[in-house]
């Protein structure tokens, strides 16, 4: 696909939702990392499939039910392109990034880890990427270790190289951590697990949505993400695997359009990726995604990251001056995802939320499902602004001009 | 007055800079710990009830927003030297003040009229309701004893 030039104005009017008001003052919307917001090209997608040929998928011989499915699978065939898979049968799709975790720890780990088999996450995960592991190790015996993160949010390379070795089984790790922005060096994870015969599973959440994608290069054997965070609508995750493994894994969820036959007895499964797609999937939803991926691969994610890092590199410089701030992750805003995660002395997270709201700035205050990197901190939580490909360095200003006011506002407080 | 302005009333931000009663109770016969899970606000408070069944001393100790926090210390100060059934007939006033906006009860409610303005923002009541749901769980076992509770949807 040809790439569209950078045309911030024509960006923001792709997005309806950036015209509206926040408490009087024009939306500054930065909290992408939660979600991000649709382009009219999403929204347009979502209803002309319910206006025009809504039909179920896969079983039906009339016209609107061919034209559904070829909508359906065409979207499953973008997915595979934006993120270099080898085909569209390595990729499953899910109702978000939690869910296809979930797929991988119930399907593979039951299947192929056995009890004392060690399965290694980090400190930096999301608790997405812990807490399907902790049901399997509690549930089935796996041994859960850890990475642990060093006081700048980027990973402890020396630690995850001592502890990934010939136990580990399994590697899951996240890409980009939501917290803190850090950008893991998952390639190099990935081949260190390989050389011990473990299997990795990254969690893409945060930079697929972000960062140009490569699966071949990635070096993973499983990635998630969801769609709601890069342009998409909210219901559809992705899991890709090596077809290999998804072919050799048992079902996860059972029921219609999983099965090949279905006798009193037993049944067949269907082929992947269909055996791990049971029952109605999110027909208009993953239809919807399949217009973010163009959207994103017309601007071209190379585009996409260097625009975030420019965000980046002046949001962090210019909150660097304000009084009393601390500002969290790794310093090599290289290695960092476009987001800032701070605390200002004696302001609660919360109440500099609230007063950027009354600015009409949108920012994540808490510990954004990664409590043991807040732990890590010694804190209970962050005030987070995370940038997309819309931000300017207009709304930075802005972002900037509130947390100033919240110093002002709450004055000489120390707590 | 903004809508801050009335969220974040001068009395709170002071309460908050200041806060009363903060610390712990020697020799408490009540205690609880409450929890905000949301935004990692917590409370623990310690309480002493005389042989009338009055609140001899209290105290909170823990950490949260400006809200949950100046609550906390008005409430202290509220409760201090009540009658412990007369403390928890305030919590059912302070709820309703919260949830369904009502007007604040009596006419000594003094202070604690300030957190009226929180009722507008609905994802800070919480956090202003975190010490009451605290002291209510104290008082539960009057023989004396200590629990946590969480503010969460159910409880509020
Ligand atoms: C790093 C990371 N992993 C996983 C998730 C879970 O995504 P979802 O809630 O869409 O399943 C998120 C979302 O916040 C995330 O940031």
């Amino acid at each position: 696909m040809s790439t569209r030039d950078w045309d911030q104005d024509a960006i923001r009017r792709d997005f309806p939702i950036l015209r509206r008001e926040v408490n009087g003052k024009p939306l500054v919307y930065l909290d992408n990392a939660a979600t991000s917001q649709k382009p009219v090209q999403v929204i347009a997608e979502l209803t002309r499939y319910y206006r025009d040929y809504n039909a179920n998928i896969h079983r039906g011989v009339h016209t609107l039910s061919q034209e559904a499915t070829a909508a359906y699978e065409g979207a499953r065939a973008r997915v595979a392109a934006f993120i270099g898979a080898r085909a569209p049968e390595e990729i499953v799709f899910t109702r978000n990034a939690t869910e296809a975790i979930n797929l991988v720890a119930h399907s593979y780990g039951r299947a192929f880890l056995e009890a004392g088999d060690e399965v290694v996450i980090t400190e930096l995960e999301h608790h997405s990427n812990i807490v399907p592991w902790q049901l399997l190790r509690d549930q089935h015996g796996v041994v859960l270790r850890y990475v642990p993160m060093c006081d700048d949010g980027t990973l402890d390379m020396a630690e995850a190289r001592r502890i990934i070795g010939p136990r580990t089984k399994l590697l899951a790790i996240t890409q980009m951590s939501n917290a803190l922005g850090t950008i893991v060096p998952v390639a190099e994870l990935a081949a260190l697990a390989h050389q011990h015969g473990a299997v990795v599973l990254v969690d893409g959440a945060q930079s697929v949505p972000h960062l140009p994608t490569d699966v071949a290069a990635l070096g993973a054997d499983f990635l998630v993400f969801s769609a709601h965070k890069m342009l998409g609508p909210t219901g559809v995750g992705v899991l890709w695997a090596r077809s290999e493994l998804l072919e050799a894994m048992p079902p996860f969820l059972a029921g219609g359009d999983m099965i090949l036959t279905v006798s009193m007895e037993r049944s067949t499964w269907n082929a992947v990726p269909y055996k791990f797609e049971a029952g109605t999937p999110n027909i208009a939803d993953v239809i919807a995604f399949g217009a973010a991926l163009d959207y994103l691969a017309a601007l071209g994610m190379d585009a996409v990251r260097r625009h975030e890092r420019e965000l980046l590199g002046v949001a962090v410089d210019r909150l660097a001056a304000v009084p009393g701030i601390t500002l969290y992750g790794p310093a090599d805003l290289d290695a960092r995802g476009g987001v800032v995660s701070f605390g200002l002395d004696g302001i609660h997270p919360h109440d500099i939320g609230q007063v950027l709201d009354g600015a009409g700035v949108a920012i994540r205050a808490g510990h954004h499902c990664a409590q043991p990197v807040m732990q890590h901190l010694g804190i209970a939580a962050t005030a987070r602004a995370s940038f997309y490909l819309y931000n300017t360095p207009a709304e930075v200003d802005a972002l900037v001009a509130a947390v100033h006011d919240a110093v002002r506002f709450f004055g000489r407080v120390r707590v | 007055m903004s809508d801050l302005e009335e969220l974040y009333r001068e009395i709170l931000l002071d309460h908050y800079r200041s806060p009363r009663n903060a610390g712990h109770v020697p020799g408490a016969t009540h205690s609880a710990d409450g929890a905000n899970p949301l935004c990692g606000d917590a409370v623990h408070l310690e309480l002493t009830l005389d042989g009338d069944g009055r609140i001899a001393g209290i105290a909170f100790s823990g950490h949260g927003c400006s809200i949950s926090q100046a609550s906390s210390s008005l409430m202290t100060e509220y409760v201090k030297g009540r009658d412990a059934d007369a403390a928890l007939a305030a919590v059912g006033d302070f709820q309703r003040m919260m949830i369904e906006g009502d007007p604040p009860p009596a006419a000594d409610f003094g202070d604690l009229e300030a957190l009226a303005g929180v009722a507008k923002f609905p994802v800070r009541v919480k956090c202003a309701s975190l010490a009451w749901k605290t002291l209510e769980q104290a008082l539960a076992d009057k023989r004396g004893a200590s629990a946590a509770v969480t503010t969460d949807e159910r409880s509020l």
